[in-house]
């Protein structure tokens, strides 16, 4: 297994130049964010079938890493594990951070596993079970859904929403108890390309604000290059490749520098790297 | 709002057209002597027979002892029912325990049982009370189980990741996924709760509308026949439209009970 972490300054000039080697330690990052996670040979096997093969990673603090990879890599279930919803085989797995509210971590999937029978504003307070309770978990999530702008949806049924409010009311779920690291299984997956957009630039923006480590697994290379600060692909249950993504925020798509990194990361996936 | 409150009031008269269309061809038909009287009472003799039954106290005594009856049999029967029905959803011990004895069971026609009945309780309140219990029961409980077992997954794992407790997952996402299905149930346990009292009276009992109808059999009084027969019809849809209420008022999120 290679682990490549590709430094901002030390970009190669042209696509497929040699990337330098270098473990997390000899990072030469003036001063390294604590780490949020961290995963040491992180094996998982369903029965004889292998879908995780020794996988490490250190995720620093407030940094937001995709993990892409093709369908059955094994990426979902690296989420799971680092959600803490699956344990692994084997490995270990050390998250950051004091006591159990510090280390709160938040999954939010695919589809937006809303309570129907809920009005907006109770399944945001979903979120806050055994955290705050009446009126302080109320107010709580009327700001919550202020910031994902659906604040005064919040005494409608879930069921008039659009599939993009939903997913925003999911979003607001999950973070309405300020999680630590919020874990995303393809959360954008099944909105159309416009919704999608907006989407990311809302995520974008609330994790700016919020300084939560974020994990997003995606199969939309456009989409990684766009949020992450650093892509990892997962390729037969092994990390790829591990790319940092050093551009500025908020990023444009279509750039001549995202088309460049998203062919990198193509090439990879598709083995021609 | 005043026109959409019009229009509930025009659909819902809309459903008693044919019913008040059908008593005025009846009576004409009653009048002009098409129909012997010997057969089928014109509505003008039901109506009298109401008013001399209403008169009396026998009519009203009579209905307030059957539903009573109903009534009692259905919380007996619905509350086990539904108390087997969440044990076996929620339990996979409880459902290997008792499921297959409870299919077995179901497929015995409960009126079926009215001999043994008979024998055992002979025609006292406990027969027509096991009885309705016993109808009320399955519906109940079939759908209760089904209801839980059809609860999205998905939401439980939610609740589960987001911490809710055994109690809060079942008030938050269990229950309120059943529901719908628990109240189909329901609605058609009202259904056979009136179904087998009225059979059970028939049959065997000294009092309530079953008794009074087949009494008025014994005198010929077809009116008083036809009156029974006639509430039974008003007393289901009563019960009817009171779980249709309790439905709508549960179910207002699902997309069916909103408004359009």
């Amino acid at each position: 297994m290679s682990v490549i972490a590709l430094h901002p300054k030390q970009q190669p000039e042209a696509n497929g130049a040699p990337a330098t080697i270098l473990t997390p330690s000899q990072s030469p990052v003036s001063a390294p964010a604590p780490l949020a996670l961290s995963l040491r040979g992180i094996t998982k096997r369903f029965g004889d079938k292998t879908v995780l093969d020794g996988i490490d990673l250190d995720i620093p603090q407030g940094q937001f890493v995709a993990v892409i990879g093709k369908s059955g890599c094994g990426k979902s279930t690296l989420l799971r594990i680092l959600a803490g919803l699956d344990s692994p085989t084997s490995g270990t797995l050390t998250v950051a951070g004091g006591n159990a509210s510090e280390r709160r971590s938040r999954i939010m999937f695919q589809e937006p596993r809303l309570l129907p029978w809920a009005r907006i504003g109770r399944n945001v307070e979903v979120g806050l079970t055994g955290i705050a309770k009446g009126e302080v978990a109320r107010d709580l999530s009327l700001q919550i859904l202020q910031e994902v702008g659906l604040a005064d949806r919040a005494e409608e049924w879930p069921s008039v929403l659009s599939g993009g409010q939903k997913q925003r009311v999911a979003l607001a779920r999950a973070l309405v108890a300020h999680p630590f690291i919020l874990a995303l299984d393809e959360p954008l997956g099944a909105l159309d390309a416009l919704t999608r957009i907006e989407m990311q630039q809302l995520l974008e923006r609330i994790w700016q604000q919020q300084h939560f480590t974020a994990v997003l697994v995606t199969h939309d290379v456009a989409e990684a290059v766009a949020l992450a600060d650093r892509v990892v692909v997962i390729d037969e249950g092994r990390i790829a490749l591990d790319l940092a993504i050093p551009l500025a925020r908020p990023r444009r798509h279509g750039s001549a520098e995202t088309a460049r990194l998203e062919g990198q990361i193509l090439d990879r996936l598709f083995g021609r790297g | 709002m005043a026109k959409t409150a019009t229009n509930t009031f025009a659909r819902n008269l809309a459903g008693w057209l044919l019913p008040a269309a059908l008593i005025l061809v009846w009576e004409a038909a009653s009048r002009t002597g098409l129909i012997s009287e010997s057969v089928i009472a014109p509505p003008s003799a039901v109506l009298a027979a109401l008013i001399r039954l209403l008169a009396s106290g026998e009519l009203a005594e009579n209905i307030g002892i059957s539903t009573l009856r109903a009534l009692s049999g259905f919380a007996i029967g619905g509350s086990i029912g539904f108390a087997f029905g969440l044990a076996n959803g929620l339990s996979r011990l409880s459902r290997d325990l008792t499921d297959t004895t409870l299919q077995m069971v179901r497929n015995i026609p409960h009126l079926a049982l009215i001999p043994l009945v008979i024998l055992w309780f002979g025609i006292d309140e406990e027969a027509k009370l096991f009885l309705v219990a016993l109808g009320v029961f399955f519906p109940i409980y079939v759908n209760t189980l089904l209801g839980i077992q059809g609860v999205d997954p998905q939401l439980v794992e939610m609740g589960r990741i987001y911490g809710m407790s055994r109690r809060q997952l079942f008030f938050h996402v269990i229950l309120p996924g059943a529901l719908p299905a628990i109240f189909v149930g329901l609605r058609y346990a009202l259904g056979i709760m009136w179904l087998t009292l009225i059979v059970a009276e028939t049959i065997a009992a000294s009092s309530g509308l079953g008794y009074m109808a087949m009494q008025a059999r014994e005198f010929l009084l077809i009116d008083v026949v036809i009156l029974s027969i006639l509430i039974y019809a008003l007393l289901g849809k009563l019960a009817d439209s009171l779980a249709r209420l309790l439905e709508r008022l549960t179910l207002q999120w699902h997309p069916a009970f909103q408004p359009a």
